[in-house]
């Protein structure tokens, strides 16, 4: 019974840092439809000013909570900082491309981090009257859990007064709803905005200011908060606190108490419950659907072009580039090394997989947060059958494919009953049960040490080989994958992401078009995990991690949505930076501020660039170069509806 | 232009507007004076709409200006355009559902101005007693009509000098058409210029003092509405469908 009652109390308090991220998370996402996910950073950022507060102003019984809130109130500073010098600008650029710029700060506060405090973890100071430990029904409980239970519906109470008794309060309530209509009533919504930002990211400072005397500071904090964070905002619904308060407590018990009882699985456990209760209800626990209209439409995209004359050429050069590439390594190998054939084969690696996740994202309009699961699906997949089977390379490579279209059938089936972020989110959380898998079962998967050993068969054992066998694969997937979008079935698709209602009026069952869709990315994406498994002879977890999936849709975004080569262009320009920076200390940093600046240099992606370029030179103005607007109502948000 | 001649207090002129590639205005002009209540009729697409969202900076035109009481607001943006005494009440209500009527005149009020009728909420319950009676229901369960009232209410909190009314008796019971009518009426009493768009011919005939008749995003015809009931021909050929 004692242990039950603590156990249940330690969850409780688990939930505290949990859920002030997450409901900073659901306030900016209602606002300005941005998910931020450099929110984790912000968490950590808050952990570790908080120790330098902490020593700064001396952690006596005033000072200690004084800082805590010090280093909350800094932290939100940043946000506005974000929002100001970045978000702002690029407000009126296509949906999801604020993810890049999210993207960007994550980095570049990781760095940061890094610089300031260096890379030991920091010990959290100790909260001064809270130190000792209670005693509650023979079981001993550290005082300071006490502290973090009440916390949560403290400032739940709060941001409820906040929301529901203050002129701003109300006009943020208006904004989640529809902001054009509050900027047509005479509201800034820069104020808005802005103010939403740093209310956000000082809750998520001060979550991590909070857990200090339990957790400390490390720099592993921003990745193992954020996907917790989305869990808890998505079981409770896009949006709703108090839907973020329920969910924080139910994964922040689910946590201790399945630690007990599965140690091997927890973080299966917590992935579980969101994809069930997505199931269940679709828009969290008390959250809401989404309603189409008014807030983020999008203008109408061009239809795609079969391949005009410029594309015909550009293919045909870099083919001729890629063949022969291997021979100037052959005639001049000190002027091409055989680096140049590691990168290429690298960078094509990456080429299929970005544009599998371009397949579903761009014409399907699906955007996939946790594709690295069949990536790391087919790599694991091949590699598995060379464990267990000892199989060639020959099957292994047709198993990998294979499987990982298994995986997205059953992933699949799921995920497309959800639209929107909700979908996003689910095939997040079908990544990371997915990831967790391998993580954790250890036996099968090797966890951490992963699989080793798996190496090409003898005839493509030879650099050249396997780089021509690279080549071939790369270019046959993308070719088949823009004949599926040229076909019949490429049109219902794209007709689907356009008009849902008109399409399923003409009697397309669309949810089966999607599905079968992201099966075949899913495939192409196993086959491109086929290939880097045995580029590098082993694998690993991180081929399935969250930041992986990232990598992909930074591709994709970076590259230009809206284009069929802007996931070749994205993935070879990204693939190539990581590669340039890597060697440098503080590379991050820099990557991440060459991201920052790409977003804000190109809003229409890389591949907008050449675009824009070529539809000048025709004396034509590139589709989407006017005003953004549609027709509609909602629609004409879309030049206007965010602050410029 | 003679000094005693006041400028108009909403001059519209030579707007185009596009939506990607569709001409959606164009050459679009109009002049609404001090006191009156004008039309744009039109059908279905004919550019109503654009026209409303244009002037409220909703929309960006590529050409044309707009001046309030004088004041160039071309290209300023919606809430700048509001505060400077405009009040835009869509076609489709978009009521704050999960607000109460409170709430949602709340997100509407701004400080008074000199020159223009200055509302509180009692004032608006008075003119509005449906509202009155449920002050504190989310506004999501309101019936069409009421939310209808509800928007012109929160849209008058802003003390506006000139009011855009996007097809005002659109899906509305016929009792409630009229009651709008009343209260357009009651608003031009109060000082307010009214620019309304319609398809409802009677409607527009029962409130407005002119007319311009849009098609195809071009104004095909001016006149008061006395000319315009006169006038068989224009009717049959613009109105009618």
């Amino acid at each position: 019974m004692g242990d039950f009652v603590v156990t249940l109390l330690t969850g409780l308090s688990s939930a505290a840092a949990l859920f002030l991220v997450a409901s900073g998370l659901s306030i900016i996402f209602g606002v300005t439809r941005i998910v931020n996910f450099a929110h984790g950073s912000f968490y950590m950022l808050g952990a570790y000013i908080g120790v330098t507060t902490v020593q700064s102003i001396g952690g006596g019984a005033v000072g200690f909570w004084v800082a805590i809130l010090l280093a909350a109130v800094l932290v939100g500073l940043i946000g506005v900082a974000m929002e100001v010098l970045l978000l702002r600008r690029i407000y009126r650029a296509p949906e999801l491309f604020q993810l890049i710029a999210t993207f960007g700060v994550i980095l570049v506060i990781q760095d940061v981090t890094l610089w300031i405090w260096g890379s030991e973890d920091l010990v959290g100071p100790r909260a001064p009257g809270f130190t000792g430990a209670v005693t509650i029904l023979g079981q001993r409980l550290p005082e300071y859990d006490l502290v973090l239970i009440a916390v949560s519906p403290l400032v739940l109470a709060g941001l409820w007064l906040l929301f529901n008794r203050t002129r701003w309060g109300t006009l943020v309530r208006a904004a989640t709803l529809d902001r054009q209509m509050v900027s047509a009533l005479g509201v800034n919504q820069r104020w808005l905005f802005t103010g939403v930002l740093f209310l956000g990211s000082a809750l998520a400072g001060l979550g991590g200011a909070i857990q200090l005397p339990k957790g400390g500071a490390d720099l592993l904090m921003d990745f193992n908060i954020i996907a917790a964070a989305f869990v808890v905002v998505v079981v409770g619904g896009m949006g709703s606190i108090g839907g973020a308060f329920l969910a924080a407590i139910l994964i922040g018990l689910l946590q201790t108490f399945g630690i007990q009882i599965f140690p091997n699985s927890t973080l299966i456990l917590m992935f579980l419950v969101m994809a069930v209760v997505l199931i269940f209800r679709p828009w969290g626990l008390l959250g809401r659907p989404e309603i189409p209209g008014h807030g983020v439409v999008e203008a109408p995209e061009a239809p795609l072009r079969p391949a005009g004359r410029s594309l015909r050429i550009g293919g045909a050069l870099a083919m001729a580039f890629l063949l022969l590439l291997p021979v100037a390594h052959l005639i001049a190998p000190s002027l091409v090394g055989d680096f140049s054939l590691v990168l290429t084969i690298e960078i094509l690696i990456f080429v299929l997989f970005a544009v599998a996740l371009h397949f579903i994202m761009g014409p399907g309009g699906m955007v996939s947060f946790g594709h690295a699961a069949f990536f790391g699906g087919g790599a694991y997949g091949a590699a598995l059958l060379v464990k267990f089977a000892d199989a060639p390379m020959e099957i292994a490579f047709w198993a990998a494919p294979a499987g990982a279209a298994l995986l997205a059938i059953l992933f699949g089936w799921f995920c497309v009953r959800l639209t929107g972020v909700y979908f996003a989110m689910l095939t997040l959380a079908f990544a990371q049960i997915a990831w967790s898998i391998v993580f954790q079962w250890g036996e099968v998967t090797g966890g951490d040490d992963g699989i080793l050993g798996t190496w090409p068969s003898d005839w493509a054992s030879s650099r050249v080989a396997y780089y021509y066998l690279t080549v071939g694969f790369t270019v046959a997937g993308i070719l088949a994958m823009r004949r599926i979008l040229f076909a019949p079935f490429g049109y219902t698709l794209r007709a689907g992401r356009d008009s849902p209602l008109r399409a399923a009026a003409i009697g397309i069952d669309l949810k089966r078009h999607q599905w079968i869709a992201f099966t075949i990315s899913g495939a192409f994406a196993g086959l491109a995990g086929a290939l880097f498994v045995y580029s590098k002879g082993s694998v690993f977890p991180t081929s399935m991690e969250i930041a992986r999936s990232f990598d992909a849709l930074l591709m994709v975004l970076l590259g230009g949505v809206h284009s069929l080569t802007g996931p070749i262009v994205g993935a070879t320009a990204l693939t190539w930076l990581n590669d340039l920076f890597s060697e440098l200390s503080y590379w991050r940093f820099l990557l991440g501020a060459t991201i920052i600046a790409l977003v804000l240099l190109l809003p229409d992606g890389l591949a907008g660039l050449g675009d824009s370029w070529a539809g000048r030179r025709l004396g034509l103005a590139s589709p989407g170069s006017e005003s953004g607007a549609g027709p509609g109502s909602g629609s004409g948000a879309g030049d206007r509806e965010a602050p410029a | 232009m003679t000094a005693s001649a006041p400028p108009p207090v909403l001059e519209a002129r030579d707007l185009h507007t596009y939506y990607g590639g569709a001409h959606i205005l164009a050459d679009l002009s109009f002049v609404l004076n001090d006191g009156e209540v004008v039309v744009l009729l039109g059908r279905n697409g004919a550019g109503k709409t654009t026209t409303m969202k244009s002037v409220m900076g909703l929309v960006r035109m590529r050409a044309g200006t707009v001046h309030l009481e004088g004041a160039d607001i071309t290209g300023e943006e919606p809430h700048v355009i509001a505060r400077a005494g405009m009040g835009y009440v869509p076609e489709d209500r978009r009521i704050f559902g999960d607000l109460t009527v409170m709430e949602n005149l709340e997100v509407g009020r701004q400080p008074p101005r000199p020159g223009a009728p200055a509302w509180t909420p009692e004032r608006l319950f008075g003119m509005f007693p449906n509202l009155a009676e449920m002050r504190s229901r989310p506004a999501g369960r309101m019936s069409g009509g009421e939310q209808q009232m509800l928007t012109v209410a929160r849209t008058l909190m802003g003390n506006p000098k000139v009011l855009l009314l996007d097809e005002p008796s659109e899906g509305l019971a016929p009792v409630i058409v009229d009651q709008m009518a009343a209260t357009i009426q009651a608003l031009k009493a109060e000082g307010l210029s009214i620019l309304l768009s319609e398809q409802n011919l009677h409607f527009a005939t029962a409130v407005s003092d002119r007319a311009y008749i849009v098609e195809k995003g071009r104004i095909r015809y001016e006149g008061t509405m006395d000319a315009l009931a006169a006038d068989a021909e224009v009717r049959n050929t613009y109105l009618t469908v």
